[in-house]
């Protein structure tokens, strides 16, 4: 197989500062909450729906605690009262409570006991709905299986779901084994959910959960049409990671785009935000077994393949350390990278081999997310086919997990139906022609690629021993990922941070956390 | 004027040879392969064949086509314009401002509107540059302003005046229901409509820009695809000095 000879001693030490890093990342986050968390539970609960106005009612809820003053002990308990008071469904509490029929956030005339009571009925609520996701998927994959990796993924983006309904149902049909409805332009800093099905959307269609309801039941009919299981992907990321991550295990979703980083660089989301958002979102994906795709290769859309490669290295280390603290598994963290190298550059193609075998090797058992050459593609479509079926033939060699299928027309527009079909005839042609090269060829020992992926390494050791030594949010707002600098009260969404006061309660989190079983 | 007849060029002249790929809503079958033979033909081609055909979906078939055009165009008649500027390097627009202009030259850039990229402005204005090209922000001579994507006209607008700048450079990638023509034409109307048109150059840039549109929509210039900033810096530099 295509092995690399790696510096064990840097590899041992390049998790350990993950690890730390991380774990101070973390001391902050078990101490805080956000608007976007506690509406996420709410979510959880079984709220859901929008009042006459179209504000969604978990928003509504947490805004009437907020406005109290009473948000520092969560949503949780407060709503476990006020459902004693209604004796009605979470749904329907909501209502009530959105239209002043009853109270929120007050003095309760029930006892502790009983609100306690009624909250962990409530919370075998949530977390029976995480397992039965788990269970619902897991039954599917007994009928129609899992195909083997690479898996192909493909984006619809037609900013109407019905729309992306067909598109999806024709990637299928050309072969791909996952689909993704890339979401509207600036969803992402949209401080709610959006409601009910879109028929316009702006460069993609928005996430909701009825989008998800409809989308999942479009691909669960062509699963059953071409006898093979097709995972369905959307994005966990923006001011509203976690409230996405409970949509989406509510109504089956396979894979979530979740980055712990993402956000703050590329979209100015505030760092205490994200950071402490981007945990509760990962416990919700751990419980409904959702694969997490992590943003490493957006770096390498603004910074160059070869002088960042390590900033992809690092920040996958530091991915999968904060999702460990998260309960997330190997085989749940679909870590990214990307193969970006501008083609003009002599033997770029052995350097693309050496990062991604360099990944591979040491993340042997996540579903490593691939990406395909996107900022290089020329308008000439020809020559960027020819581009993707490089990037095919490194991912089958070099056995990735999750492979983004490359277009011909990325420089160009958003794929029409037929260069996605193009798209797939490549790489099913790549994968099957190729299929067992990898474990037929060896890369020579201190040849061009194996000093490569050791120089890489070499300056992971480096870059993570840094950020360690500064700490994380410091070091991100010295610039030190994609030159982006961050202040650490800058930026969307710090007014919905607050520190978790002496009663505050999730016992969601708590469940999560002790692998606590509910049924 | 004389004519220039002039038709596409397969492997021999006048032969029309065209190379077509296009998506019918219809089944795959002989009648889906007639009606994209006729579909073609109404397209003013003749000679079609339709050399391949592939399901997409139920009811959606690809082809490629090869057919020949039937029109011929007379050349003569065909205008473009492109951004008319001397050929300069690094170091003769630093000279040439220096000694000339007498002062700095002040360039204010963004990406206006709800587009995120700005990969595009960057390659122009940072200090790195494009392709081997360095970025205007490098220039001794020039005194850079990169305000960053997802500028509104109005912040773009108010650092121009703040800072006095010769020239405004703004850059659109998103073309997505013709929102780049809606961005760009906003910036120029709120110029307009506070009577400043004149005091600024105006530079549109982006992958999908050309010099024709720019100056449709009001612009002094545009740049598309591959745009060195020396050829940025040079049509400025020659625009004030009326060079
Ligand atoms: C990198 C990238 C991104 C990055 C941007 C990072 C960043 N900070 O810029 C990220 C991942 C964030 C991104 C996001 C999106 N993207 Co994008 N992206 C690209 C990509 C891959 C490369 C663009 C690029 O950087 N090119 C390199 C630069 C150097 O080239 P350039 O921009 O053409 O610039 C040159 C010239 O045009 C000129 N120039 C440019 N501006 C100016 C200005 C002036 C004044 C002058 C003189 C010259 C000039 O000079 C430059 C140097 O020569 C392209 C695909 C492609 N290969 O083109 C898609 C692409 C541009 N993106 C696209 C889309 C749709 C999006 C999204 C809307 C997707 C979504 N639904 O979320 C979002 C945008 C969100 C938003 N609000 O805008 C589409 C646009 C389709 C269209 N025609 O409308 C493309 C074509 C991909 C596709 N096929 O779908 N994207």
């Amino acid at each position: 197989m295509t092995h690399l000879t790696l510096d064990q001693k840097s590899i041992i030490k390049i998790r350990k500062s993950a690890k730390n890093i991380a774990s101070v990342v973390d001391d902050f986050v078990q101490i805080h909450s956000t608007t976007s968390i506690e509406r996420a539970v709410l979510r959880l609960y079984g709220v859901d729906g929008v009042d006459l106005s179209g504000v969604p009612l978990p928003n509504k809820l947490v805004d009437i605690l907020q406005t109290k003053g009473k948000l520092e002990s969560g949503a949780s308990y407060h709503f476990a009262a006020s459902m004693l008071e209604s004796k009605r469904d979470a749904k329907t509490t909501a209502e009530l409570i959105d239209q002043g029929k009853i109270s929120f956030g007050e003095s309760s005339s029930f006892s502790v006991e009983q609100i306690l009571k009624q909250e962990q009925v409530l919370t075998n609520f949530a977390i029976n709905t995480l397992d039965n996701t788990r269970k619902r998927k897991l039954d599917k994959q007994k009928q129609f299986p899992l195909p083997e990796a690479p898996w192909k993924y493909l984006i619809v983006a037609t900013g109407n779901i019905y729309e992306d309904r067909v598109q999806a149902d024709a990637a299928v049909r050309s072969g791909a084994d996952v689909i993704a409805v890339i979401r509207s332009t600036a969803q992402s800093l949209l401080d709610y959910v959006p409601y009910g099905a879109t028929k316009e959307g702006f460069g993609g269609t928005f996430a909701t959960q009825e989008n998800f309801k409809i989308m999942r039941q479009a691909l669960d009919k062509s699963m059953q049409t071409h006898g093979r299981y097709v995972s369905l992907v959307n994005y966990s990321s923006g001011l509203c990671m976690a409230e996405i991550a409970a949509s989406a295990a509510i109504e089956d979703l396979d894979m979530l785009l979740n980055d712990s980083m993402y956000g703050i660089l590329f979209r100015d989301i505030n760092m205490q935000r994200t950071f402490i958002d981007q945990y509760f979102s990962r416990l919700i994906c751990a419980r409904a077994n959702i694969i997490i795709n992590t943003g490493e290769d957006n770096y390498l859309t603004t910074a160059d393949a070869i002088e960042g490669a390590h900033t992809v290295t690092a920040s996958q280390l530091i991915n999968e350390a904060m999702g460990k603290v998260a309960m997330l598994t190997d085989e749940q963290m679909g870590l990214g990278h990307a193969f970006e190298i501008d083609p003009q550059v002599e033997n770029g193609f052995l350097l693309e081999l050496a990062h991604a075998s360099l990944a591979k090797a040491l993340f042997p058992n996540s579903p490593l997310k691939y990406m395909p050459p996107t900022k290089h593609k020329s308008t000439d479509v020809f020559y960027s086919h020819v581009l993707d079926a490089m990037f095919n033939l490194a991912s089958i060699t070099t056995k990735q997990g999750i492979h983004l299928a490359g277009i011909l027309t990325e420089a160009i527009h958003t794929p029409f139906m037929q260069d996605r079909a193009k798209a797939l005839n490549n790489i099913n042609y790549i994968f099957n022609t190729a299929k067992n090269l990898g474990d037929e060829i060896e890369f020579k020992k201190g040849g061009l690629i194996e000093q490569r992926a050791g120089q890489v390494l070499k300056e992971v050791v480096a870059f993570l021993s840094d950020i360690e030594n500064v700490g994380l949010m410091k070091a991100i707002s010295q610039g030190k990922f994609a030159n982006i600098k961050r202040e650490i009260k800058a930026g969307k969404g710090l007014d919905g941070v607050f520190k978790k006061g002496p009663n505050y309660s999730n016992p969601i989190i708590e469940a999560i956390k002790n692998n606590r079983s509910c049924s | 004027m004389s004519e220039q007849m002039i038709k596409p060029y397969g492997d021999t002249f006048d032969d029309g040879q065209v190379q077509l790929s296009f998506t019918l809503p219809v089944e795959i079958g002989a009648r889906a392969t007639k009606a994209a033979i006729k579909y073609t033909e109404s397209l003013n081609f003749k000679d079609v064949a339709v050399v391949h055909s592939s399901k997409l979906a139920d009811n959606f078939t690809c082809f490629v086509v090869y057919a020949k055009g039937i029109p011929s165009l007379n050349y003569k008649n065909i205008e473009a314009t492109e951004v008319e500027s001397t050929q300069m390097d690094y170091y003769e627009i630093n000279s040439l401002i220096k000694t000339k202009l007498n002062r700095q030259m002040v360039v204010v850039g963004a990406t206006i509107g709800s587009d995120a990229h700005t990969v595009g402005i960057d390659a122009i204005m940072n200090m790195k540059g494009y392709n081997g090209d360095y970025g205007l922000e490098r220039y001794p001579e020039i005194q850079a302003f990169n305000l960053g994507s997802q500028v509104t006209a109005e912040k773009l607008l108010a650092k121009s005046l703040e800072v006095k700048a010769d020239a405004i450079l703004v850059s659109q990638t998103v073309t997505q229901k013709d929102s780049h023509i809606r961005n760009f034409t906003e910036f120029v109307e709120l110029l307009e409509a506070e009577n400043i048109r004149d005091k600024f150059l105006l530079v549109a840039g982006g992958p999908r820009i050309n010099n024709d549109l720019a100056i449709e929509l009001g612009y002094n210039a545009g740049f598309g695809a591959g745009t060195t900033p020396n050829q940025v810096a040079a049509f400025i530099i020659c625009k004030l000095l009326n060079i």
